[in-house]
C-alpha cells in the first residue's frame, strides 16, 4: 500500500472519527449562536412572525439601567468570589499537603461540596440565611450582633450569594492547586532552607511563582464560572431585592423565559457570548504559550 | 498483547517512582514540630467543620419536625428524629419519576459524551487529517459558551426539533460538548506509538485498533469522564428548567424547584428532597474519590 493512500484512509479515519461529536456541536452550539445572533435582530414574544427591529435591541441595552445594573453586580460579584477562591484553595492546598493527621478525611470533606448541586446547595443557603429566625442571624442575635437583612437588603443579598458560591468552588481550587504543589521538587525548599529563607520567603519565592500556571488556569476558569452564575442566585434570591443580585445571566433568562422578549433577551445573550469569548481567547493564547514552554 | 503488559509494567514502575518520591520527599521534609502540627490540624478542622455545616444542616432539617426549624432559640438537631417529611414528599410529588428522569437523562448524556468525545479525542491526538487544528480550535471554544447566552435560540431550536418537553429535548444539547475531548485527547497523547504502530504493522485498520487495542487502555479515561459527566449531568439545572414543562418529566433540581414555588414552601420537605438529590452523587464521590479528584485535577493541566 502506498504511503498516499495509507494517508487518506487515516484522514478518512479521523473525521470518521470527530463527525458524531461535530454533528452535535453543529446542531446544538454552532446553530443556536448564529440563531441567537438573528434573533438579537429580532422583536418577538415567542408567538407570531418575528420582527425586524435592527439594533433596536442593542440601543434598548444601553438605555436600560437594569441591564447596568446587571452588568455591575456580575463584576461585583466576580471581583468578590475570585480573590478568596484562589488565596483560599492555596492557602487550603498548602495545608492539606503538609503534615497532618487524618489529612485525607479533611481534603475529602473540602472537596465535596463540587458534588452537590448549585440547586440543593442555594436551598440550604436559603434556609441558613433565612432572615427571620433563619440560623445564621439566630447564631449573630445570640452572640449580641444584630440580626442582617439577607433578603431585604442589597449588599448583604450579594454577600450571602458570594459566601454560597465560594463554598461550592473552593474545593476545585484546593485541588488544581494541589496537584500544582506536587509538582514543586522538594530540593527547592532544600535550598532555600540552606540559604536560611523562612517559611514565609519559601512561600513567596518557591511556591506562589512555581503553582503560577495553576493561578492562571484558575484565574480564568473562576472567572468565567463567576460570569456565568446562574442556579444560586436563581434559587437563592432571584435577582432580587429590587434587582441588586440581578446579573447578565439571571436578567437574560428574565427576559427570554419570564417576560418573553425574546429578542431582548437573546441580545443579553450576545453581550453575554462576547465577553465569554475574550476569556476563552486569553486562555487559549495562555495554552498554546506553556505547550510551547514545555 | 504483549504491548499491553509492558504498558501495564510501565505504569506499575512509574506508580512505584512515584512512591519512592513521595518517601524521600517525607524523609526531606523538617520534623515539624508539635505544636505546629497541633496549629494546622486545628485550623483544618475548623474549615472542614464549617464547609462540612451545611450539609449537616440539610440532614437535620430533613428529618426534624415541621417548622422547628424557624422556631426561637438554637437548636443544632432535631428534637425528635422523624420520617414524615420523606414520607410526605413521596407522598405528595412523583420523586420517584424525577428520580427516575434523572437517572435516564443522566445515563444517555453520559453514555453519548463518553462515546463521542473519546472517538473525538482519539483522532485528534493520534490521527493526521487535514484541517484537525482547526476543527479541534473550534471545538475548544465551544466549551467555554455559558448556556445561557443560547438559551432563548436554544430553546427555539429544540422546539422547532419537536423535542421540547422531552427528554432527548434534554439530552443532546447536554451531549453537545467538548469538554471531554481535551481530557480524551491529553490521555491519548500519552499512549506509546508502538503499542499502535504493533498494531498497525499488523494491518489493522483505524477502527479495530480503536476497538481492539486502544479501547482496553482506555479504563481509567472512561472512569473519569463517566463520573464528570453524570455528575454534571445529574446536577445540571439552567438547561432542564428551560427544556422541561411537565412536572412528571422534571429532573431533580427542578422538582426542588418545584418544591420551592409552592405557596408556603415546606422547608423540611425541601430538605429531604435534597438530600434525596445528593446522596448518589455524594456516595458515589465517597467510592470513586480518586477518580473524581484526577478528573478535576486533569482538567488542570492543560
Amino acid at each position: 500500500m502506498g504511503r498516499t493512500s495509507l494517508r487518506s484512509r487515516e484522514g478518512l479515519a479521523g473525521w470518521l472519527f470527530i463527525t458524531p461529536n461535530l454533528i452535535l456541536l453543529a446542531l446544538f452550539l454552532f446553530v443556536p449562536i448564529v440563531w441567537a445572533a438573528i434573533l438579537s435582530f429580532q422583536s418577538t414574544k415567542g408567538f407570531g412572525t418575528p420582527e425586524w427591529v435592527g439594533l433596536a435591541n442593542y440601543s434598548q441595552l444601553m438605555a436600560d439601567p437594569v441591564f447596568w445594573r446587571s452588568l455591575g453586580n456580575t463584576a461585583i460579584f466576580t471581583l468578590a468570589t475570585v480573590p478568596f477562591e484562589l488565596i483560599g484553595g492555596l492557602a487550603l492546598a498548602v495545608l492539606l499537603n503538609s503534615v497532618l493527621p487524618a489529612r485525607g478525611l479533611f481534603r475529602t470533606i473540602i472537596v465535596l461540596p463540587m458534588v452537590i448541586s448549585g440547586v440543593a446547595s442555594g436551598m440550604v443557603a436559603v434556609l441558613l440565611f433565612y432572615e427571620s429566625n433563619g440560623l445564621v442571624n439566630k447564631v449573630l442575635t445570640a452572640i449580641g450582633l444584630d440580626p442582617v437583612g439577607w433578603q431585604s437588603e442589597g449588599g448583604p443579598a450579594m454577600m450571602s450569594v458570594v459566601i454560597a458560591a465560594i463554598w461550592l468552588r473552593l474545593g476545585f481550587n484546593m485541588i488544581i492547586y494541589l496537584a500544582g504543589l506536587q509538582g514543586i521538587s522538594p530540593e527547592l525548599y532544600e535550598a532555600a532552607k540552606i540559604d536560611g529563607a523562612s517559611r514565609w520567603q519559601q512561600f513567596r519565592a518557591i511556591t506562589v511563582p512555581l503553582v503560577g500556571p495553576s493561578t492562571f488556569f484558575l484565574l480564568i476558569m473562576n472567572v468565567i464560572a463567576s460570569f456565568q452564575v446562574f442556579d444560586i442566585i436563581f434559587v437563592m434570591t432571584g435577582g432580587g431585592p429590587q434587582d441588586s443580585t440581578s446579573v447578565l445571566v439571571t436578567y437574560a433568562y428574565r427576559n427570554g423565559f419570564q417576560i418573553r422578549e425574546q429578542g431582548y433577551g437573546a441580545a443579553i445573550g450576545i453581550v453575554i457570548l462576547l465577553i465569554t469569548l475574550a476569556f476563552t481567547f486569553i486562555q487559549w493564547k495562555s495554552n498554546r504559550n506553556r505547550d510551547l514552554v514545555e | 498483547m504483549t504491548e499491553t503488559t509492558t504498558l501495564l509494567i510501565a505504569e506499575a514502575e512509574e506508580r512505584r517512582g512515584r512512591k519512592n518520591a513521595r518517601l524521600r520527599r517525607s524523609a526531606q521534609r523538617p520534623r515539624a514540630g508539635r505544636a505546629g502540627i497541633a496549629i494546622r490540624t486545628v485550623i483544618a478542622a475548623v474549615v472542614a467543620l464549617i464547609v462540612v455545616f451545611p450539609l449537616y444542616w440539610m440532614i437535620v432539617v430533613a428529618f426534624s419536625p415541621r417548622g422547628e426549624v424557624f422556631e426561637p432559640g438554637l437548636r443544632f438537631w432535631p428534637s425528635t428524629f422523624t420520617l414524615e417529611n420523606f414520607a410526605k414528599v413521596f407522598d405528595r410529588f412523583p420523586v420517584m419519576e424525577w428520580f427516575g428522569n434523572s437517572l435516564v437523562i443522566g445515563t444517555f448524556v453520559t453514555a453519548i459524551t463518553v462515546v463521542v468525545n473519546l472517538l473525538a479525542g482519539y483522532a485528534f491526538a493520534r490521527l493526521r487529517f487535514r484541517g484537525s487544528n482547526v476543527v479541534f480550535l473550534l471545538a475548544l471554544a465551544t466549551m467555554m459558551i455559558p448556556v445561557q447566552a443560547i438559551m432563548v435560540a436554544q430553546f427555539k431550536l429544540v422546539s422547532g426539533l419537536g423535542i421540547y418537553g422531552s427528554y432527548w429535548g434534554v439530552i443532546f444539547p447536554a451531549a453537545a460538548t467538548a469538554f471531554g475531548v481535551f481530557l480524551a485527547r491529553q490521555f491519548f497523547l500519552g499512549i506509546p506509538d508502538e503499542v499502535i504502530e504493533a498494531a498497525r504493522i499488523d494491518g489493522a485498520g483505524q477502527i479495530r485498533i480503536f476497538v481492539q487495542v486502544v479501547l482496553p487502555l482506555c479504563k481509567p479515561l472512561v472512569a473519569v469522564l463517566t463520573l464528570l459527566t453524570l455528575m454534571g449531568s445529574w446536577n445540571d439545572f439552567a438547561w432542564p428548567l428551560i427544556a422541561l414543562k411537565d412536572n412528571e418529566l422534571f429532573t431533580l433540581p427542578i422538582g426542588l424547584l418545584f418544591l420551592k414555588n409552592q405557596t408556603a414552601p415546606d422547608y423540611n420537605a425541601i430538605m429531604a428532597l435534597a438530600l434525596i438529590s445528593v446522596l448518589p452523587m455524594v456516595l458515589l464521590f465517597i467510592f470513586f474519590q480518586r477518580y473524581f479528584v484526577q478528573g478535576f485535577a486533569r482538567s488542570g493541566i492543560k
